[in-house]
């Protein structure tokens, strides 16, 4: 589904990631580590099609296509979603609105029938359970007043209306408390499905504990320094990221 | 030497016309404001007022004086129709009441009638020392008293609640030649009265006139006056307006204002917060795009103790647009607990658009409350790559954000067909589809 081979990608002038190549299968769950600085966040960024990202070298094949021609829009209306780690406050942009608005923009530019305000509300009210999100909260801006929680537990719930097939989870976990983290963690299980792939980016350990990765990569310094199943993760918060950097200085030697 | 335009309207039977048939003290009051105004001329670049503002190609251009034909000019009702507004409407077109078009009050307590002194009774016209700037600033209310025919008066008695908003229409239509018209108003608003009232000036026909409005509101003790102004006049129109008001002890201004439509346009709102406890809300947009030019002026007078402004406009400028919002807030000596609030946020959607904000605020009062802040500045990338990462086209994604931007000046209003209306009218004036970003 996802083939990136060789991404340099650099913002504002300085080089962030340094040569990334990963490959993701429809169905896989893949979680990426790394410390703060990494480049972990700007993988997510370059994914979505942010501007500012500049991509010096490297290719990113998304189901065969180049991925870095496309808009963001239409990385999205092809089933590309990042949950962003800091959620954007649209004050004045009703929440519903703007979801109905994305979901048909989608659907629209894949040929698909637009959904009427009945279809719509009724997906609606399916996905808010599974997150638990208060039916208030459509009301509202787009995330305006949202306590950090309820950002995060929106991303996911856009996500669960939206059904993308690849799905950037950037530091979703960040700032949650565990009811709020055990919450994000069941609507990211409920999706899990063969055709549908997950790239989760995180700093801690702790999220994969609840959402059970495939495999495991550890980013630094703009390359992936080691990859491996979930022990990995394990061995990462037991030895913590300077045991990576050893390991690396050792493999140097 | 006086300019085209100024030749072109003050002309000796022009002049002679309208100091005919009026009072003797009115005939005084136009001839002497005509000959200040041909003496003063019109305000220049450099007088402060209008440094934004140039006044130099409408000083070339000649006009008729009035529509004498005004009575056959088809107007479609559909042009000024507001959702949800079906009360008593005063037309105008080109300056002229249309008594066929309007549909008058018949109200208790509200007194509509047509004064054919000029207007000479409007205490905006000042004596100002000749050749100043005041005195040039004076000169769109002096061409007011010098040329204006019968000047609206709506009265409310005390005590009386007028809910059913009033709707005034201020039409343009397309007439032989490019019209320059002039029209006042006076609104009196009795102790603890209120009223509802609609400024509402659109197109009825593709026009390039010249229209003068100035009106005068005097609200007594406890009154309360909501307006709403719509201004949507025609695109290749030249629209000046002068809204004065006076609010006497507990009364209070309620104001939403609009400005969408004409080529240039300046608008002057002089508010004075006369007595203990008035006050006064505005909350206003103004969305251009095109070559459009929209100078709002805003003057407020904190004259008495425990009064209170509280304004908040935006203001979007696309394309070659040019916006000027003065905010200017004095708290006078002894107004002591008066509290003023200003803010003024722009949005600048192309590089050669230009938006001018100027807050001021100057206090000689010891116990006061102000804040007052202005911005220019663009949409907000991360909100626009927030909305286009969940398939939103940027098209529409910026017309979203610009929208709630401006449409954020109305949430107090109750959410009902004229509010939809005006968001729609709004919407009408943001970047459109397709539009190069």
């Amino acid at each position: 589904m996802l083939k990136i081979e060789n991404l340099h990608v650099r913002v504002a002038g300085k080089e962030i990631l340094k040569g990334i190549s990963l490959e993701v299968r429809a169905g896989e769950m893949h979680a990426i580590m790394g410390p703060n600085g990494a480049g972990k966040s700007t993988l997510g960024n370059v994914l979505a099609g942010r501007e500012g990202y500049e991509v010096t070298q490297g290719t990113v094949e998304y189901n065969g296509s180049n991925l870095l021609e496309l808009e963001p829009e239409e990385r999205a209306a092809e089933g590309v979603f990042l949950a962003f780690q800091y959620p954007v406050e649209i004050p004045g942009v009703n929440n519903t609105y703007f979801l109905r608005t994305a979901l048909n923009a989608q659907r629209k530019r894949r040929g698909e029938a637009e959904l009427d305000s009945m279809q719509f509300l009724k997906r609606v009210r399916e996905k808010l359970a599974v997150l638990q999100l208060k039916d208030e909260l459509l009301h509202r801006g787009v995330n305006e007043g949202f306590s950090g929680g309820e950002k995060k537990r929106n991303e996911i719930f856009q996500m669960a209306l939206l059904e993308p097939n690849l799905a950037i989870l950037d530091e979703t976990d960040s700032g949650l408390d565990i009811d709020a983290l055990k919450m994000v963690a069941d609507g990211v299980n409920a999706m899990r499905a063969p055709q549908r792939a997950f790239l989760v980016i995180t700093h801690y350990q702790r999220l994969l504990d609840y959402i059970v990765p495939d495999f495991v990569h550890v980013l630094a310094d703009g390359r992936i320094v080691e990859s491996g199943d979930k022990t990995l993760a394990h061995k990462l918060e037991e030895h913590g990221y300077a045991w990576i950097a050893e390991r690396k200085l050792a493999g140097a030697a | 030497m006086a300019s085209a335009l100024l030749e072109s309207l003050l002309d000796e039977d022009a002049l002679r016309a309208a100091e005919a048939g009026v009072p003797a003290a009115a005939a005084a009051a136009r001839h002497a404001s005509a000959h200040a105004v041909l003496r003063d001329g019109l305000p220049r670049a450099r007088d402060e007022a209008w440094k934004y503002t140039s006044l130099r190609a409408l000083e070339q251009r000649r006009y008729a004086n009035g529509d004498v034909d005004v009575a056959t000019r088809a107007v479609d009702a559909g042009a000024f129709k507001l959702p949800g507004i079906d009360g008593a409407r005063l037309v105008f077109v080109n300056g002229a009441f249309r008594a066929d078009l309007s549909t008058l009050p018949v109200l208790d307590g509200l007194v509509t009638s047509f004064a054919d002194d000029g207007a000479a009774s409007l205490p905006l016209a000042r004596d100002r020392d000749a050749d100043s700037a005041e005195s040039r600033a004076e000169a769109f209310v002096r061409l007011n008293v010098a040329l204006a025919g019968p000047g609206l008066v709506l009265r409310v008695a005390a005590g009386v609640h007028i809910d059913e908003p009033v709707h005034l229409v201020f039409a343009g239509a397309a007439a032989e030649a490019d019209v320059a018209w002039q029209l006042h108003a006076l609104i009196e608003i009795g102790a603890g009265a209120s009223l509802r009232l609609i400024e509402h000036h659109v197109a009825a026909s593709a026009n390039a006139h010249l229209g003068n409005l100035v009106a005068h509101y005097a609200l007594a003790a406890g009154a309360r006056l909501d307006l709403v102004q719509i201004q949507d006049a025609a695109a290749a129109t030249t629209l000046i307006r002068r809204n004065g008001f006076r609010i006497d002890s507990d009364a209070m201004l309620s104001m939403h204002t609009i400005e969408a439509g004409a080529q240039t346009m300046r608008h002057d709102l002089c508010v004075d917060l006369a007595g203990r406890g008035a006050r006064f809300v505005s909350r206003g947009v103004f969305a251009l795009r095109g070559r459009q030019h929209a100078d709002t002026h805003l003057v407020v007078t904190h004259a008495a103790r425990d009064t209170a402004s509280d304004i908040a406009w935006r203001g979007v400028a696309d394309q070659r647009a040019r916006g000027v919002f003065h905010g200017a807030i004095t708290v006078a000596q002894g107004a002591d607990g008066a509290d003023a609030q200003l803010s003024n946020k722009n949005l600048l959607l192309s590089p050669q658009a230009e938006i001018d904000t100027q807050p001021a605020l100057e206090i000689y009062a010891d116990e006061v409350k102000a804040a007052h802040g202005a911005t220019v500045g663009q949409l907000d990338e991360r909100a626009l790559f927030y909305l286009r990462s969940r398939g939103i086209p940027l098209d529409i994604a910026r017309r979203v954000l610009v929208g709630a931007f401006c449409n954020a000046m109305f949430a107090d209003l109750a959410p009902t067909p004229l509010r939809a209306h005006l968001e729609a009218l709004l919407a009408t004036r943001l970047p459109q589809a397709g539009a190069a970003a």
